[in-house]
């Protein structure tokens, strides 16, 4: 038997009964259309927090104080945490491979400018900061490079304090109060926009030393190294715990590498698409039983006719070829119409919803469409079975 | 041609042994034209399932054109089903959904005959059989002897060595089944052999070779003079 014939035949008996395969494929295609709908969505909130979260660069290795136990012991019991100072921050533009350095300390503080009066986020942050997190100034310039304990009270505006504060003037060489200090705007970052709730723009960088005076803090609350993309990930973290755990004399500090949080979090997000997938894949399993019960009421009815292929000829496995390739031709046409509604359906929510991020890779699709007709194939197994084991004198005397 | 030799065939019948067939020795020659009489219960059909490798005997030996037959597998069974056999039911049999055409070309499909071939033997197929016109109809579209006509050009369509017709006429009226069998007699005359189970005595008698059965045995054998 051709494959050309085999199709044409499957068709025909499809065709045949068209209201009950538009059903029983309609099953498989909401079931298909759920899964693709479900993991689009997961998919595209997986690519959003992972571009939220990228866009400050990968190569990025942030270094806390106080040391992340993972058994329950308190760290007092070892003594206790050492700061991290911008000692330790210069200490570790000595290791290998690392590109930019910057300390951070951030806090909330009132700033006065023009007569007005603003609470914004207040960054404590190196000269690098901008170079090390991929942000550019916009007007004027970022932070100097100069001697990290003694700096001059400078400060680079967010872009939306800038609107507030000086509204379209130009800020450049005017003053901020904070804190009781003095300024000097020396520039104004790009706008930046809300991440994941947090607004860029509502913030001003000042030095880091003051930003520990301002916020009367010991030491930083991390320091941040960066590096090339030739360099690894691990090569750095190793040269960064070598240089702290020497000058503080233990390893009271955690090191989290971007592209390793990255990748934990993929993972976790990996799991959420997957399971909100495995939810639509219930609906898919239903719509596997529907084929099932058609394609078992199906050999019922044609016995017959089943009885007849044998004695035209047709052999057990012809026969159950013809069944199963019902089954599967069923399943496939649902699960491609599940696809294009599926797709159909979140891209018209992202349309609607633009803030809902939609996204459906190709390999989910054609993962989607695959399992659809492995589907067909299992539930068309038993029914097809049964068909090619009919004794075709009993099967010929059925009409 | 067809060669049965101490063939019984029983059923299991709740606990009893039932014989359809008891001890049948027969010897069938290659183009003969026989038919099979006898009351209902007496085996005719379950002798023409046996012929026609539909069924297996219990015990015996069941030879076609030579060959041992009764242990093949169902594969081997069916490629010979496929390309010896011919069969023609009193329910015609036809799949309703397919077309008259369709209907012809379905031993070829599943014998896998090329698309080629197949098309030129079909629309010969209807040609003979006068039914060119009604190729698309399907079988509802279609008449009693149209019905058994399309399912003759099927039961032919592969050129089979002998024909199995099971009350061919059963569901006709006089004038139809007289059509149908005198197309079927004609494929006798180019050499198909014929076997016709049947009920009817007038029917019965047109073939040269005249099997009664009874309870299972061949009680007579005869011949017309020809």
């Amino acid at each position: 038997m051709f494959f050309s014939d085999l199709f044409r035949l499957t068709t025909s008996s499809l065709l045949a009964y068209r209201m009950r395969s538009f059903l029983t494929g309609l099953g498989i295609a909401i079931g298909i259309a759920a899964v693709i709908l479900l993991t689009s969505i997961g998919e595209g909130l997986h690519q959003f927090v992972l571009t939220e979260f990228n866009q400050f660069g990968t190569n990025i290795i942030g270094i806390q104080p106080g040391k992340t136990q993972t058994h329950g012991a308190s760290v007092g019991v070892f003594g206790s945490v050492r700061p991290l100072s911008i000692e330790d921050a210069e200490a570790l533009r000595h290791v290998p491979g690392v590109e930019y350095v910057t300390s951070v300390v951030q806090g909330n503080a009132e700033i006065r400018a023009n007569g007005k009066s603003r609470r914004v986020t207040v960054y404590g942050v190196g000269a690098e900061f901008p170079q090390a997190f991929n942000l550019a100034v916009q007007v004027g310039n970022s932070l100097p490079a100069e001697d990290p304990t003694h700096s001059r009270p400078f400060v680079v505006l967010g872009a939306k304090v800038r609107n507030e504060l000086f509204g379209t003037g130009n800020p450049l060489g005017g003053y901020l109060h904070i804190g009781g200090v003095r300024y000097r705007v020396i520039g104004v970052m790009e706008p930046k926009g809300q991440v994941l709730g947090f607004d860029l723009d509502d913030t001003v960088f000042i030095p880091v030393d003051r930003g520990l005076e301002l916020f009367n803090r010991t030491g930083v609350m991390e320091i941040d190294v960066t590096y090339p993309d030739n360099v690894s990930a691990d090569s750095v973290e190793r040269g960064v715990r070598r240089i702290l755990t020497a000058r503080h004399g233990q390893d009271d500090y955690t090191v989290i590498s971007q592209e390793k949080a990255m990748e934990v979090l993929g993972s976790v997000l990996n799991v959420i698409t997957f399971a909100v997938g495995a939810l639509g894949g219930i609906s898919l399993l239903v719509g596997g039983v529907g084929i099932l019960t058609i394609m078992t009421m199906a050999v019922s009815e044609r016995t017959g006719e089943i009885g007849l292929l044998r004695a035209l000829g047709a052999k057990e496995h012809q026969v159950l070829t013809l069944f199963l390739g019902e089954a599967i031709l069923l399943s496939a046409a649902g699960g491609l119409a599940g696809l294009v509604f599926g797709i159909g359906i979140a891209q018209g929510l992202h349309i609607l919803f633009p803030a809902l991020p939609v996204y459906t890779p190709v390999f989910f699709a054609v993962l989607a469409e695959a399992s659809a007709v492995v589907i067909g194939l299992i539930a068309g197994v038993m029914p097809a079975r049964r068909a090619a084991r009919l004794d075709p004198i009993e099967a010929l005397r059925t009409e | 041609m067809i060669e049965f030799t101490g063939v019984w065939r029983t059923f299991k019948v709740g606990d009893q042994e039932v014989a359809a067939l008891r001890d049948i020795n027969l010897e069938l020659l290659a183009g003969e034209y026989v038919s099979i009489m006898g009351p209902s219960g007496s085996g005719k059909s379950t002798l023409l399932n046996l012929i026609g490798l539909l069924d297996r005997p219990t015990s015996g030996i069941y030879r076609l054109d030579g060959q041992d037959v009764t242990t093949l597998d169902d594969a081997e069974q069916a490629r010979i089903r496929s390309e010896k056999i011919g069969f023609v039911f009193q329910f015609f049999h036809l799949v309703p959904r397919l077309s008259a055409a369709m209907n012809i070309e379905l031993p070829l499909l599943l014998a896998g005959v090329a698309p080629d071939e197949r098309k030129q033997r079909v629309t010969q197929l209807l040609q003979s059989y006068g039914l060119s016109e009604r190729a698309d109809h399907r079988p509802d579209q279609l008449s009693g002897g149209q019905r058994q006509r399309v399912a003759i050009a099927r039961a032919t369509s592969m050129h089979p060595l002998v024909l199995l017709a099971d009350e061919p006429t059963g569901n006709l009226d006089q004038a139809t089944g007289k059509e149908v069998m005198t197309l079927l007699e004609q494929l006798v005359s180019q050499g198909v052999a014929l076997i016709l189970v049947t009920h009817d005595p007038g029917l019965g008698k047109r073939a040269t070779r005249q099997l009664r059965m009874v309870d299972g045995q061949i009680v007579s054998d005869t011949r017309n003079e020809a």
